[in-house]
């Protein structure tokens, strides 16, 4: 029983980690009121990035700053389009995705069926081997852990220090942030290209720890399913976290479930992640209130200075 | 600027277009796939047996796809321009493709179609697909040899009569082995998706299996295996660089010959319409080489299961076959025959769960 | 020196018409040079691309065959978007309305009475707005935020689909493959050009696009959208419930995605599979705003969206192109469309090169 529940939960946070990279930094994004909905081609091209490095180079750690750094330069061309030229947010980023699974497939196209090692895993002697806690809490490779570091310093930034207050500014209400001085476009670029780096690097962690590969639309929509967690987060790290282990931990229990032979037809069993997010969506959304205080306002928004 | 830009590149396509319609030694030959080439499987197989064709015949033909062509509304139109554009011979390679071929068949009476995994023919549509089931008899033959928690996972793509088969032949054969080993099926609802595909290796392993099969297209699965240190049997493609350690085998694809010989057949008129359905003998499909840490008898079983199925002396679906509930379906002695086969949904006794109907 | 977009005092006349070509334009020019840059004949591969899908009439009426959809689920989404109602789930409005017509046609399938095609149409167009009532209903009920609870909606249609076309909607003289039976005459949509697959649905949905025009530009209820859309708050002053705009948006971009799901499979397709939109709820949205959540723009858009559609696929079948470089074009082409339309709003005039915020701030 704890050995499962301990593989259960080992499992759920693998499938869980890129999404709350990409979900963490699009959080970020959307808290200076940037709506960026090319998560998932921004994660294939740092997923095809990440993996042509670290195959070339041989190093995981080039591989993973490959990722973020492909991801800045989609969110870049994104930035570019919707802050410097003041094209629509909603459709530049589905137009980001298309073009994200078109180059990524066109760089990628050599590196189909190449294998590769996976990430190692960090094993420390006598804690790892503790029942549950061990393998739960230490049996994970190191972007694991820089994933839930990410969210605490997320929350930190936000929260705590003074960048965050401006950021949060910035996408509560523009026009009265570039009045008192800030410049909110540059902060906007800083916020988006956070977001394309972090989405970078859950799609490098989908090919080089999670999946070590690369095979065309690898993501298969969990950019999408990062997007939805912001959203589900109510615009709080902490909840993103929540989110994405809520979503992964429902999407293993249901393989597991299937695997101990229930009478019911698999599809039901695949909608259960989805409904469970709409459920305890519900639950929490019910404080209007709270949740107007977190979304930032000025979301999706074109800003000119002059306008 | 533009104008004169799109004119000169109409008189360029125009051009273009007259050199193809004059060189008519050339035969065209037009593929449609309901993936991406850069999938690692199923279309990616496919398109390897398009450039054996290039390789075969070299200048004499010229070869055409469309990937990634959704099997809604679209693919009657891609068919039917790769029918207008002039191609002699049109594969569709996914079973989806099946009404809009035979609607572009009848509009197109001179132009032969290729039609991979269907049922439904035309004097020019002709219908082919691989009995690798006869590759899941061998892959649970080894399974059976290998495994001593008894419990074998399956990974399963979608509920249809190819991976239900597929199912049962392994389950089968792995009882043949050793009659107290049950399989357990997870059913991804997808073709592939590593991501998933690893979760439900994962999700399995756990559950005590120690072989890994799979019916989805990525080496997720395997990687996994090799990971969790059990065996594993790849699909599509010899997946075995992908884990050297657990990779017993791969149930392997082969279109190549099938397809070079119904160019050929083309080029020589003698092209008609046919029924295919080709397995081990025909080498349609075929076993990737065994792993060598596998043990010499499981070696020798596979090997003599596949010289017996090819020489016709074995049958997958040979009885006594009892379903779930431990009735007798196909008597001792007596074979499923091909229509019970191409419409199998049921499991035999061994799978754990239910199929849902 | 810097270039500085400057703020209009009202929208450009012109440009509202001329950005379109000004982005066509620019796509030409470095869309060539991307082709030249992939070893493909620029020229040939934008006639390709542009010209020759649409050079004659079966052509033609295949556009219309692939805008047909985007414009019905578009035109649905802007109406929403303008009230800022975030429907992301046309996708799986559009599958529940295919479920719901299309099962008409399999309950009634030994029937060939003429009040099936309608009865089918509207369980259609039912079909996707109830599916599109349940975010309606969390949202006004639980406040729970509709862009989730859409999208997540979408990959339960897809699912339920499935299980339908490997269940109880599969052929049974099907060899038991996941595909419904193929709807006879009765419960398909009648074409409008022999030879072609142009349905009486471009009708319908030229139809849709004047309806909203009329809705957004004449009605009481258009305006209400339009000045919650403008200022959310406004509405409540003007004593008009915002939760009566979000389920009448919801329902009304859920029915046309609906309607589009239906005529596809009575359409079209002509049975249900597991797979029949290649995610054309998705597309819709880029339509909506490629056509500034205008019903005539929607209009062009849709038309324009189809061709780089079709035309990916005619320089992959005429000059062995892989999708992925004519994914790249059509990224290409969106960055410019959705780009260019800044030039309505703001022109472009060269500055002295010093901060800009300083210079607004001495302003």
């Amino acid at each position: 029983m704890i050995d499962t529940t301990a593989a259960i939960l080992l499992s759920m946070i693998a499938a869980a980690t890129p999404l709350v990279f990409a979900a963490t930094g699009e959080l970020v994004t959307e808290k200076s009121g940037v709506l960026n909905l090319g998560v998932e081609g921004m994660m294939l091209l740092g997923a095809v990035s990440g993996f042509a490095t670290t195959v070339a180079t041989g190093s995981p750690v080039l591989g993973v700053v490959a990722g973020a750094l492909a991801g800045i330069g989609m969110s870049l061309l994104f930035a570019f389009l919707t802050l410097t030229m003041l094209a629509n947010q909603v459709a530049s980023g589905l137009a980001l995705t298309l073009f994200g699974v078109g180059l990524s497939a066109l760089i990628g196209q050599d590196f189909v069926g190449t294998p590769m090692d996976a990430l190692p895993k960090l094993a420390i002697p006598v804690i790892s081997d503790l029942p549950l806690i061990g393998p739960v809490l230490f049996g994970h490779d190191p972007l694991v852990y820089l994933s839930v570091a990410l969210v605490g310093a997320v929350y930190w930034f936000l929260n705590h220090s003074r960048g965050g207050l401006v950021l949060r500014a910035v996408g509560e209400n523009h026009h009265a942030a570039h009045a008192i001085g800030y410049h909110v476009i540059g902060i906007r670029y800083l916020a988006v290209m956070f977001g394309g780096a972090m989405s970078g690097i859950g799609g490098a962690y989908l090919s080089l720890a999670y999946t070590p590969m690369w095979i065309e639309n690898m993501t298969a929509g969990r950019g999408w399913i990062a997007l939805a967690l912001v959203v589900f987060a109510t615009w709080k790290p902490g909840w993103v976290l929540i989110g994405a282990y809520l979503f992964g931990g429902v999407t293993i229990a249901q393989l597991h479930i299937q695997g101990l032979g229930v009478d019911i037809p698999s599809q039901f069993l695949s909608m259960l992640p989805y409904l469970a997010t709409i459920l305890v969506l519900v639950m929490i959304s019910r404080d209007s209130l709270r949740i107007r205080l977190n979304a930032p306002a000025c979301i999706g928004k074109v800003f000119h200075p002059d306008s | 600027m533009i104008k004169k830009l799109l004119g000169t590149a109409a008189a360029a396509a125009l051009a273009v277009g007259l050199m193809a319609g004059n060189a008519t030694a050339q035969t065209k030959v037009g593929f449609i796939y309901v993936g991406p080439v850069g999938d690692h499987g199923w279309t990616y197989r496919h398109d390897q047996g398009r450039l054996a064709i290039e390789k075969e015949f070299g200048d004499k033909v010229k070869t055409t796809y469309v990937e990634s062509v959704s099997e809604g509304a679209d693919a009657e139109r891609v068919i039917r321009k790769l029918a207008q554009e002039g191609h002699d011979l049109i594969f569709t390679t996914s079973f989806g493709f099946m009404n809009p071929t035979l609607k572009v068949a009848k509009q197109f009476p001179n132009v032969k179609f290729e039609h991979a995994t269907g049922y439904k023919r035309d004097a020019n549509v002709s219908t082919y697909a691989a009995r690798f089931y006869e590759g899941r008899h061998v892959a649970g033959l080894l399974a059976g040899k290998v495994t001593k928690s008894n419990v074998v996972g399956y990974i399963a793509s979608f509920p249809i009569p190819e991976v239900v088969r597929g199912i049962n032949a392994f389950t089968m054969a792995l009882r043949s082995v050793k009659p107290e080993a049950e399989v357990k099926v997870v059913w991804v609802n997808t073709w592939y998706d590593p991501g998933k595909e690893s979760d439900a290796a994962k999700a399995l392993i756990d559950q005590g299996a120690d072989v890994i099969s799979q019916h989805t297209d990525s080496p997720a699965p395997v990687q996994i295996a090799q990971e969790r240190g059990v065996w594993a049997i790849g699909q599509a493609s010899d997946m075995s660089k992908f884990a050297p350690k657990s990779h017993m085998t791969a149930i392997l694809d082969i279109w190549d010959h099938y397809y070079i010989a119904r160019v050929k057949a083309v080029m020589d008129g003698t092209w008609q319409s046919q029924d295919v359905w080709d397995g081990l003998d025909k080498g349609m499909l075929a076993m990737a080489p065994y792993n060598e840490a596998l043990p010499a008898d499981a070696v020798a079983m596979a090997e003599q299961a596949v010289a017996d199925i090819k020489s016709g002396k074995l049958h997958p679906f040979t009885g006594p076959i009892k379903d779930q509930s431990g009735k007798v379906v196909v008597k001792a002695g007596e074979r499923l025959d091909d229509k019970a086969l191409l419409t199998m949904d049921w499991y035999v006794e061994g799978v754990q769960g239910k199929l849902p109907k | 020196m810097l270039l500085k977009l400057e703020p209009r005092g009202e929208r450009s006349k012109v440009m509202i018409y001329a950005t379109p070509f000004i982005a066509i334009a620019l796509t030409l020019f470095f869309g060539a040079g991307l082709f030249a840059l992939m070893g493909h004949a620029p020229q040939t591969a934008l006639y390709t691309f542009f010209i020759k899908p649409v050079s004659d009439v079966y052509g033609m009426s295949e556009l219309l065959v692939k805008a047909t959809p985007l414009i019905l689920c578009a035109v649905g989404l802007a109406i929403g978007f303008r009230a800022n109602v975030w429907n992301i789930g046309a996708e799986g409005q559009l599958i529940a309305g295919a479920i719901a017509g299309g099962g008409m046609a399999l309950l009634f399938h030994d029937s060939q009475g003429l009040w099936l095609l309608p009865l089918m149409i509207v369980t259609g167009i039912a079909g996707g707005m109830a599916w599109a009532a349940i975010p309606a209903f969390l949202k006004t009920r639980f406040n729970a935020n509709e862009i989730l609870t859409s999208l997540m909606l979408t990959y339960v249609a897809t699912l339920l689909l499935s299980y339908l076309v490997n269940g109880p909607y599969r052929d049974p003289d099907g060899f038991n493959f996941p595909e419904s039976r193929i709807f006879h005459d009765a419960a398909t949509l009648p074409i409008l050009f022999e030879g072609s697959r142009v349905s009486i649905s471009a009708i319908i949905a030229l139809f849709v696009v004047l309806a909203a025009w009329m809705l957004l530009s004449r009605s009481l209820i258009g305006f209400q959208i339009r000045v919650i859309g403008m200022t959310p708050s406004a509405g409540s002053f003007a004593g008009f419930s915002a939760k009566g705009i979000i389920w009448f948006t919801l329902l009304v971009s859920g029915g046309l995605a609906g309607l589009a799901g239906i005529s596809e499979v009575a359409g079209p397709i002509g049975q249900l599979l597991p797979v029949i939109s290649p995610g054309y709820g998705f597309t819709a949205i880029i339509v909506a705003f490629l056509g500034r959540l205008h019903p005539v723009g929607i209009l062009f858009a849709g038309l324009l969206m189809a061709l780089s559609y079709i035309g990916g696929e005619a320089v992959q079948i005429d000059m062995g192109m892989p999708l992925a470089v004519t994914g790249v074009f059509q990224g290409m082409l969106l960055f410019f469309l959705l780009s260019a339309d800044v030039l309505i709003r703001y022109r472009i005039r060269r500055v002295a090169a010093r901060p800009v915020t300083v210079k607004a701030r001495a302003e």
